[in-house]
């Protein structure tokens, strides 16, 4: 078993071509898109780095209703340092993510004495706190109307106004974030948690403190949600508490849930299946709550192990049928 | 000193007594059996030294430290891990890495190096004990394999394997032999003896009286929540209080 190091070695050059391709794609397709499908693209780039980031603080079994608040964390850190203090995005964004941290830490104490549903009911008021938080407390937070004028990076004669440069910078930075996210769900921390998820009884009588795991997991995931709320509001303009509501949240469970969270790319199909579904709904605005609750259901339904279940059951339909034969 | 002291601790539930201060010590490398009928309060007994139940009153000592109130993974970092009566592994993963989350203390993560990949060292040598303790428990040719795909008598060594990965001084065993036949039996008694030879000292809560009296050292035999009889298997095997318990007779 000395060679155990390779398998997962060859995995990654397996995957690093469909990677690179999908890079690829992703740098060139805006060019020969509408303006508003170049937007679209933004967010669902870091749509996808939400859901991502999600995962790691659900491989711990605990499910919080309190990501998109730090998402917001990270959104308002960021405005704020760059606007008032006038921070370049480069340092801004990375204190984005830093601050939702520092914020997820500072709220394990009283989260994790909870799990389970009270761990959700708990999650949520937090992060119902901070939000109105924002809505109050008009300095420095803005209230309902939030920050608005949230400098744009600066990098040369590069105009990041436009959306395709944005798109890019975007794409950059949400795929290193991913493959450090990657990286530790790969390495043994990710075992570490899957195993306090499973067996917590088991993982500490290893001696696994299973509440620093937890903690952990929530804390990672908020710094790297936190850079994702931080890439938003740097090419909207404007950051305001209504983006970061529970109505957000539920988007990502659904995302989450109806795109399987069983592997890393679960989550991803979910968000970019649906976000393009979500689209070509566009003119139909009434319907898309009721087609967002019926995908739901459908989804619970048929097929409860994500849509990243459709190649295994496609499999074994192929299998059963030729049994048949 | 003993490695092992508990002292008169209690544990209710409400009304009923589950424990009442009962004290006993265990010595360094003997192989002790913790026996009674159902509902004497073994397993209560070992969820309060393990850490997983706080007693109502008295305290246990594990070599000279008092280990009462800490959590699980504490008293797992001092040296004194328990199995559980229900095989308990994690089923979906594979028999190396179970083992490697074992081996959690012998080398802790840190997020930042895991993610760079500075823990190449600390990896190989988490790899190299895990290695061991397969090999220890005659697992070595399976590592590859799903934990569920194992049968009854590896799954118990695979559990064990977890235990001994991290490196317990004192191994609490939660009836490593229920379910088992003879032949797997006998393979659990020669395993437990190693582990023992290997320095671990090992208290085992059992039924199965042909392998309690033929692998313990000493016997300690609790009825009704108190201690009613200690000494050895040829010993308690003659106690007239003993075998009036467990026959249900009329011993008072």
């Amino acid at each position: 078993m000395t060679e155990r190091a390779s398998p997962v070695r060859r995995l990654v050059n397996r995957h690093t071509v469909s990677i690179a391709t999908l890079l690829a794609a992703l740098s060139v397709l805006p060019y020969f898109l509408p303006y508003y499908l170049q937007d679209f693209l933004i967010f669902l780039t870091v749509n996808v780095l939400v859901v991502v980031s999600y995962r790691v603080v659900t491989l711990t079994g605990e499910w919080s209703l309190i990501h998109a608040v730090m998402m917001g964390v990270g959104a308002y850190g960021s405005a704020m340092l760059s606007k008032f203090a006038g921070v370049s995005f480069w340092l801004s964004m990375p204190f984005g993510g830093l601050v939702a941290a520092a914020v997820a830490a500072a709220l394990c104490f009283p989260l994790f004495r909870m799990t389970q549903f009270y761990f959700l009911i708990g999650s949520f008021a937090a992060g119902e706190a901070i939000r109105l938080c924002w809505v109050h407390f008009i300095r420095p937070f803005g209230g309902t109307g939030g920050i608005s004028g949230i400098p744009s990076p600066e990098l040369g004669e590069i105009d990041f106004l436009d959306p395709i440069p944005y798109l890019h910078l975007a794409t950059a930075i949400v795929a290193v974030c991913l493959a450090l996210l990657y990286r530790v769900e790969r390495s043994r921390i990710g075992l570490t948690l899957h195993a306090v998820h499973w067996k917590a009884p088991l993982a500490e009588s290893v001696g696994i403190d299973t509440w620093r795991y937890r903690s952990l997991a929530l804390i990672v995931g908020s710094f790297f949600v936190g850079v994702a709320g931080a890439l938003k509001v740097h090419y909207i303009g404007t950051v305001t508490p209504n983006q970061f509501g529970i109505g957000f949240m539920v988007f990502i469970l659904i995302w989450v849930i109806v795109g399987g969270y069983g592997t890393f790319y679960g989550a991803i199909l979910g968000a970019v299946v649906l976000s393009i579904l979500d689209e070509l709904f566009r003119g139909f605005e009434q319907l898309r709550p009721a087609l967002y609750g019926a995908i739901l259901i459908i989804a619970i339904m048929f097929l409860p192990k994500g849509l990243e279940s459709i190649p295994f059951k496609i499999r074994q339909w192929r299998e059963v049928r030729r049994g048949h034969e | 000193m003993a490695l092992l002291e508990v002292r008169s601790v209690s544990k209710r539930f409400g009304g009923l007594t589950a424990l009442d201060s009962v004290s006993f010590s265990v010595e360094e490398g003997e192989i002790r059996g913790l026996i009674g009928p159902n509902g004497a309060g073994k397993s209560t007994m070992f969820k309060n030294i393990a850490g997983f139940s706080r007693p109502t009153s008295g305290e246990v000592i594990f070599d000279g430290e008092r280990i009462t109130g800490m959590s699980p993974s504490q008293v797992a970092a001092r040296g004194v891990v328990r199995t559980f009566q229900e095989t308990t592994l994690f089923q979906e993963l594979t028999v190396f890495e179970n083992v490697l989350i074992g081996c959690h203390l012998e080398a802790r993560v840190n997020v930042f190096k895991a993610v760079i990949g500075l823990d190449r060292r600390r990896r190989a040598r988490v790899e190299h004990r895990t290695r061991e303790v397969l090999a220890f428990m005659g697992l070595e040719e399976r590592g590859d394999q799903l934990a569920s795909e194992l049968p009854l008598g590896s799954q118990r060594a695979l559990a064990l394997a977890i235990a001994l990965a991290s490196e317990p001084r004192l191994l609490l065993m939660d009836e490593p032999f229920a379910g088992m036949n003879p032949e797997e039996t006998m393979r659990m008694m020669e395993l437990t003896r190693k582990i023992r030879d290997s320095g671990i000292t090992v208290v085992l809560v059992e039924h199965d009286m042909k392998a309690v009296m033929g692998l313990c050292d000493t016997i300690t035999v609790l009825n009704f929540g108190t201690l009613l009889a200690q000494g050895s298997p040829a010993d308690i095997r003659n106690d007239e209080k003993v075998i009036g318990a467990y026959l249900g007779g009329g011993v008072h």
